[in-house]
């Protein structure tokens, strides 16, 4: 009998081209995302040293990370430039690789256009059991739909590009399982914060998670994409699924998708790609989902993670003293005192939308606390900043455009925006936001911003009472 | 890449942990299409303190950075290692490194060395005076006062390192090995052998 594999261990040994003998692997990469901002150096070397794509059809490129979310044509429909000169001529290079390189691409006015990782699954670029990579450490998002996901570096975009595999070491494994319902008003994003509030920030490195047990099999495409998205926020390259009928269900009809006889020999193979029983992790997380609830982050690292019941902690609390420091640092960028309860947390900017949480399930939960209501006088700006123009436009044919419009917020062209601070979209210094992104770090959302990571949802109540709030009293059961 | 060896000279004391991509450059940098240039931007924010290592005249230049616990967490950019190059950072000691920082650390020629924190707690009170001394080939790092620390390397990019090898020259040559595989892939999961028509 062979010996059982995980997941992970099945969909790595389908991709050795190579295993030498210190146990580096060379292995395959079947889907490639390029964006603008981590290719052009890529790009430059493959032309010094005279090299070309080996694959441009398992490689798809598309612009987000600098792009500002302000309208893309005028009124003639003639595309409008972008201002700033550097993210102009970053948008130019990529543009002028992919012609030359023959990549395909999804330009800025097209209706396709999105984040790498909202338009990698909605166009079924993204498959099950691939290895697939992208110049951005949030790749562990397609790991949602059972694909072997993750974040490189130019270099690496560079080689990927050029022979279409990578160097690689085979990872430890480590199983994250949640069981049970999700409580009211308890979403993916309190989930994978609850996750990396336990782990550390460095739990993770070195292995790949496999996200198991009930709480997970009931949880939709769009929420297990929310939650492998930031498995890397953990310290893991990539946070997997196993595919099952719902994978199998949302990917069916996809534009890149397998179609007819090749679609059922794919869903054969797909439902191999579980965990064998009695295969081993090298570490395991169990975790009751009765015992999460809407988490917030009160530092400036992911792992800052609080009950939005509960209060900022007192750095002393921590045994690790570099911990304790890092805690004292962070109460003071941040402008927050221990002991202040989090809900006394007053935000003066919202952010709906990043690779974490701008899909449609997203805008409908946050629409359905908005509806009704108005954001607080006290808000200077709230965002809406849809993962794709087919996530708008599918948004617009819901109504919740107008929605989000009516009560305040203004809805934008899809981008990363206010996520990392490189596009107009920004935080400005002192001020605080309730976000629906991945990262809380110093500076992220703009020099000396104060970014507090939540649900679309509880970004919502945030919006609507002007201070961080349980979202679970603006609901109705 | 250039060939690495010997790393030696004064150390930035840092120590910090958790020392992410977005403080070592932040994402406003990140509008370069060149790997060059960007030690301007390195550290920027830590820079505004008055006291921060980077601007001591005691420190300035160093070839080495000290620091804690999982340092080049965050974001995948590249742009971590070229602005510490830039800046002229050959090595990073810490207690850990995130995956992807590591990886493209090494992409540029430069060491991340790993050491328990005893041994990084002792690095930081030499490097208030004096130099350290990081020798790849014998995997140790040392100073003037017969300290001894031995790391550890991944055998392969010990020697990527040493050779100055260019990795994709060194896969292309398996270009065989890799058609071969996809003929096989081809073969038995033709779905996944075209995303793009």
């Amino acid at each position: 009998m062979t010996k059982p594999r995980t997941l992970y261990e099945k969909i790595w040994d389908a991709h050795v081209v190579e295993r030498k003998d210190d146990g580096t692997c060379l292995i395959y990469i079947d889907r490639h995302l390029v964006h603008e901002v981590t290719s052009p150096q890529a790009f430059e070397g493959l032309r010094m040293a005279g090299r070309k794509v080996r694959r441009p059809d398992l490689t798809l490129a598309v612009p987000d990370h600098n792009l500002p979310t302000t309208a893309r044509v005028d009124a003639q429909g003639k595309r409008i430039p972008i201002a700033d000169a550097e993210g102009a001529e970053q948008l130019a290079a990529l543009e002028r690789n992919v012609a030359e390189f023959g990549v395909p691409y999804i330009g800025p006015t097209d209706e396709k256009q999105g984040i790498v990782h909202v338009i990698g699954p909605e166009q079924g670029f993204t498959l099950p059991g691939t290895t697939m990579v992208c110049g951005d450490s949030h790749t562990a998002a397609h790991g949602a739909l059972g694909a072997i996901a993750f974040g490189i570096g130019t270099s690496e975009v560079e080689h990927v590009l050029a022979t279409q595999t990578l160097l690689l070491k085979q990872s430890k494994t480590m199983e994250v399982r949640v069981e049970g319902t999700l409580g009211f008003g308890v979403t993916p994003k309190d989930v994978v914060l609850e996750i990396i509030g336990r782990t550390g920030t460095a739990g993770g490195t070195g292995h790949v998670i496999e996200y198991r047990g009930s709480t997970f099999r009931d949880m939709s495409i769009e929420g297990r994409l929310t939650v492998a998205n930031m498995a890397i926020e953990g310290g893991a390259r990539s946070g997997l699924f196993a595919p099952d009928e719902k994978t199998f269900a949302y990917l069916k009809g996809r534009p890149m998708a397998p179609k007819g006889a090749e679609w059922d020999a794919a869903v054969a193979w797909w439902k191999s790609l579980v965990t064998d029983e009695g295969a081993v992790f090298d570490k395991s997380l169990f975790i009751d989902a009765a015992d999460i609830a809407p988490n917030v982050t009160w530092g400036t690292s992911p792992e800052d993670v609080v009950s939005i019941t509960g209060s900022v902690p007192d750095p002393e609390s921590f045994s690790d003293a570099s911990k304790r420091a890092a805690a004292e640092k962070a109460l003071e960028y941040m402008g927050l005192t221990k002991g202040q309860r989090m809900q006394d947390v007053s935000v003066e900017h919202i952010f709906i939308g990043s690779c974490t949480n701008s899909r449609i399930e997203d805008l409908r939960a946050a629409a359905s606390v908005i509806e009704g209501r108005h954001i607080a006088g006290s808000i200077k700006q709230a965002l809406v900043v849809p993962g794709s123009g087919l996530v708008k436009r599918q948004a617009e044919a819901e109504g919740l455009d107008r929605i989000f419009t009516e009560a305040g917020f203004e809805w934008r062209e899809p981008g990363c925006s206010a996520c990392l601070g490189m596009n107009p979209d920004k935080v400005p210094s002192g001020e605080r936001c309730a976000s629906t992104s991945n990262r809380n770090f110093m500076g992220r959302q703009g020099p000396g911003a104060r970014t507090h990571l939540v649900s679309p949802v509880m970004a919502a109540a945030a919006a609507v009472t002007g201070h961080l709030a349980d979202v679970r009293e603006l609901m109705s059961r | 890449m250039d060939k690495v060896s010997i790393v030696e000279g004064g150390a930035y004391p840092l120590g910090v942990k958790n020392v992410d991509t977005d403080m070592i450059i932040a994402a406003k940098w990140l509008k370069t299409i060149s790997r060059v240039g960007l030690g301007k931007g390195a550290f920027e924010a830590m820079r505004q303190d008055p006291a921060n290592v980077f601007d001591d005249p005691a420190h300035a230049g160093s070839p080495i950075l000290i620091a804690g616990d999982n340092f080049g967490c965050g974001s995948s950019r590249e742009h971590a290692a070229w602005a510490l190059n830039d800046m002229g950072v050959k090595a990073v000691i810490a207690p850990s490194f995130s995956d992807i920082f590591s990886g493209n650390a090494f992409k540029n020629g430069i060491l991340t060395v790993v050491l328990p924190q005893e041994a990084i707690d002792r690095l930081m009170d030499v490097a208030k005076t004096d130099p350290i001394h990081i020798d790849l080939d014998a995997q140790s790092v040392t100073t003037p006062f017969q300290d001894r620390f031995s790391f550890e390397i991944d055998p392969f990019r010990k020697t990527c390192l040493m050779g100055g090898l260019d990795e994709i020259g060194l896969t292309l040559a398996e270009a065989d090995r890799i058609g071969a595989y996809e003929a096989k892939v081809k073969a038995d999961r033709p779905w996944v052998s075209a995303a793009v028509a």
